[in-house]
């Protein structure tokens, strides 16, 4: 009862005037970034941060502008899958296995609107399951002190790279790159500069929104220059869609998948380092084994189409339980969102729902108002979003730099960050072609520093022992979990890996 | 190839890394742990995970042609005078001349760019500044 009476106030939240035309802004901006390929849910919600902030909205409407993107851009990338058999966005590499042949068949209309539905119900339950699993979580970590916190973070680290990363060293070295990059600027504790050089702009540390834009943004800007000639260019032949409304025996032959693979989805989701694009993966293959006995999977199947989209966006709202609950994100677009969250001195964690219940409240009814105008959007505008396809990216890119530099100069005004970013835009180029992942890179540059704190505090409470770190059962679970996560990928991981890279052979990795 | 070149890099950035650490001056009045732990526990994986990459390297990448890495090379300079000359010249003049550089580097003609360039840049000054109200840079014509 209690749940539903915050669930209550945290419509009254959502249902202003100004919250409604954000999420409304969100899903329309979210589904473009999605549909279009080279700006997925992490960069496209990275290039809006700034606009949030500088537009002067509080805490909860910044978050419902910024959520609803992230759940635009799940719906989006399907579209592109669709019709040009290019994925969006990474979690929508699955769905061009039956989507694009279902589109050539003549079924376009269809593969988006059984799509779109499918979406709708991944979205829908693991709003639910949110709203149920997020207050369980931080009854547990409302025991967590200093030292369980410090092991909880390790953890996160340690299982980030676990599925998406070809190489736990990559992983690794990318998660010290940014906890190294946090360490910049004065201590917090004792007020020494560190690493600073003498150079003044770093006495504050780096903003990790200026390496955000940078690595997401920049890179992909010099990955276009790279490629140049625009293989993904959209090809001139014509897009039709055909009619867009599934017949219902096609809706009713899929419900069991799409409920199936919305509860798998969303279980990837809550897991750290999972994130979207494994729920997708898991959920085709999980559907191809249970449900695919005429070998019709990868032919068109609208079941194929249906698993994972659900899959991706139930994911995508999983994602968000360890973000609000436990302040640690699972993915690389939920690390940009707690990034929004820190930057609006809003601390994400048990307290967040004690000391904020109008932001996690106001969200989740966001959540669920941003789903509805979703599938609103989507079906019967699909073909509005077809037509933004056409947009060349020798245009789009340029575009997409220019508004990181706008955003980046709107909240500092400086050159000095402009030149920062410009930096961690061909540091993150370079990285990509290496296959290190960034997310790992985002994650310690923000919360490198309440890490750092967690461990002091935990050894100066205990004057100084080290062995505090491990001598509670809580801690020693935490650090096992971390170990076997970061082992277990070097022994299974490789098979799934290379399965899931086979299917998607693309540059880079900002997973979702 | 590429990886153990990688993983060198790495490592000398892990020993410049805890280098810097230990030349971090200790305030008299400092915690039981200091500033200096948590960096030197970071440059240890940071050394020992490029260690690991320089021994056990993936398949190197397939790196773009000089032409195309000159290219980005040219790019990042183009990138950084528009930081340079965004508070000289203004927002409107700075992006135009950057979005045409980079749309024309990608493809488009060279008249079409001048075009795609100013539109991009009118564009978002409408959106942005006008519509949106956030503060851009102001160059000597008032734009």
């Amino acid at each position: 009862m209690e749940l539903l009476a915050n669930l209550g106030d945290g419509f009254a939240v959502a249902l202003t005037l100004q919250n409604l035309g954000l999420a409304l802004l969100g899903c329309f901006l979210g589904t473009i970034m999605g549909a279009l390929p080279g700006l997925g849910p992490s960069n496209g919600v990275a290039i809006l941060i700034p606009l949030a902030f500088t537009m002067g909205l509080g805490p909860t409407p910044s978050l419902i502008l910024l959520t609803s993107v992230y759940y635009g851009a799940m719906y989006g990338g399907r579209i592109s899958s669709i019709l040009l058999g290019i994925p969006g966005d990474e979690p929508a590499m699955m769905t061009v296995l039956d989507g694009h042949p279902m589109a050539k068949k003549g079924m376009a209309g269809e593969a988006l609107s059984l799509s779109g539905i499918a979406s709708f119900v991944g979205a829908f339950f693991a709003t639910w399951g949110l709203i149920l699993l997020a207050p369980q979580l931080v009854k547990i970590a409302l025991l967590f002190g200093p030292a369980e916190y410090f092991a909880l973070f390790a953890l996160a680290f340690a299982t980030l790279g676990g599925v998406s990363s070809t190489n736990q060293a990559k992983s690794a070295f990318a998660a010290m790159l940014g906890l190294g990059l946090a360490t910049i600027g004065v201590d917090t504790q004792t007020g020494v500069p560190r690493f600073t050089f003498g150079e003044v702009h770093l006495y504050d540390g780096l903003d990790f929104l200026v390496a955000i834009v940078g690595l997401f943004a920049l890179s992909e800007v010099f990955i276009f220059l790279e490629h140049r000639h625009g293989d993904a260019d959209a090809d001139s032949k014509k897009l039709t869609v055909g009619r867009l409304t599934p017949p219902m025996s096609m809706i009713k032959a899929c419900t069991p998948t799409m409920l199936r693979t919305s509860v798998l989805g969303f279980i990837a989701g809550v897991l750290p380092g999972a994130g979207a694009s494994l729920g997708s993966f898991i959920s085709y293959s999980m559907e191809k084994k249970l449900v695919d006995k005429k070998g019709t999977f990868g032919t068109g199947d609208p079941r194929g189409v249906a698993a994972p989209e659900a899959g991706n966006n139930a994911a995508a709202g999983g994602a968000l339980v360890p973000m609000l609950a436990l302040g640690v994100p699972g993915s690389g677009t939920t690390a940009v969102l707690l990034a929004v969250l820190l930057s609006l001195n809003i601390t994400p964690g048990p307290l967040l729902f004690t000391q904020n219940p109008d932001v996690v409240w106001g969200l989740i009814a966001a959540l669920f108002i941003a789903n509805i105008m979703l599938l609103l959007l989507n079906i019967p505008m699909v073909g509005l979003f077809t037509r933004v396809l056409m947009v060349p990216p020798r245009i789009l890119m340029p575009i997409v730099a220019m508004v990181s530099f706008v955003g980046i100069y709107g909240i500092s005004g400086s050159t000095f960050d402009l030149l920062v970013m410009i930096g961690f835009g061909v540091m993150g180029w370079v990285l990509r072609k290496l296959d290190v992942p960034l997310v790992p890179i985002i994650l310690g540059t923000l919360l490198g520093n309440t890490m750092e704190n967690n461990l002091r505090r935990a050894i100066t409470i205990d004057n100084g022992d080290w062995f505090t770190l491990v001598d509670s059962p809580l801690s020693i679970t935490l650090w096992a979990i971390a170990i076997i996560g970061f082992i277990m990928p070097l022994i299974v991981g490789r098979a799934l890996r290379s399965r899931m890279h086979r299917k998607g052979e693309d540059e880079g990795s900002i997973s979702d | 190839m590429s990886d153990r070149i990688f993983g060198l890099f790495g490592l000398a950035l892990a020993i410049f890394f805890a280098w810097a650490a230990f030349q971090i001056e200790e305030s008299f009045l400092s915690d039981e742990v200091g500033p200096k732990a948590f960096p030197l526990i970071i440059a240890t994986i940071l050394g020992l995970s490029s260690l690991f990459i320089a021994l056990k390297p993936d398949a190197s990448p397939e790196w773009p042609s000089l032409g195309r890495l000159a290219e980005i090379l040219a790019a990042v300079v183009a990138m950084i005078l528009y930081a340079e000359f965004l508070p000289i010249v203004g927002f409107v003049i700075a992006t135009a001349a950057a979005a045409a550089y980079l749309t024309w580097r990608l493809g488009s003609a060279p008249l079409q760019s001048l075009i795609i360039g100013v539109c991009t840049s009118v564009g978002i000054y409408v959106i942005f500044h006008l519509v949106l109200g956030l503060s851009l840079a102001r160059g000597p014509l008032g734009f």
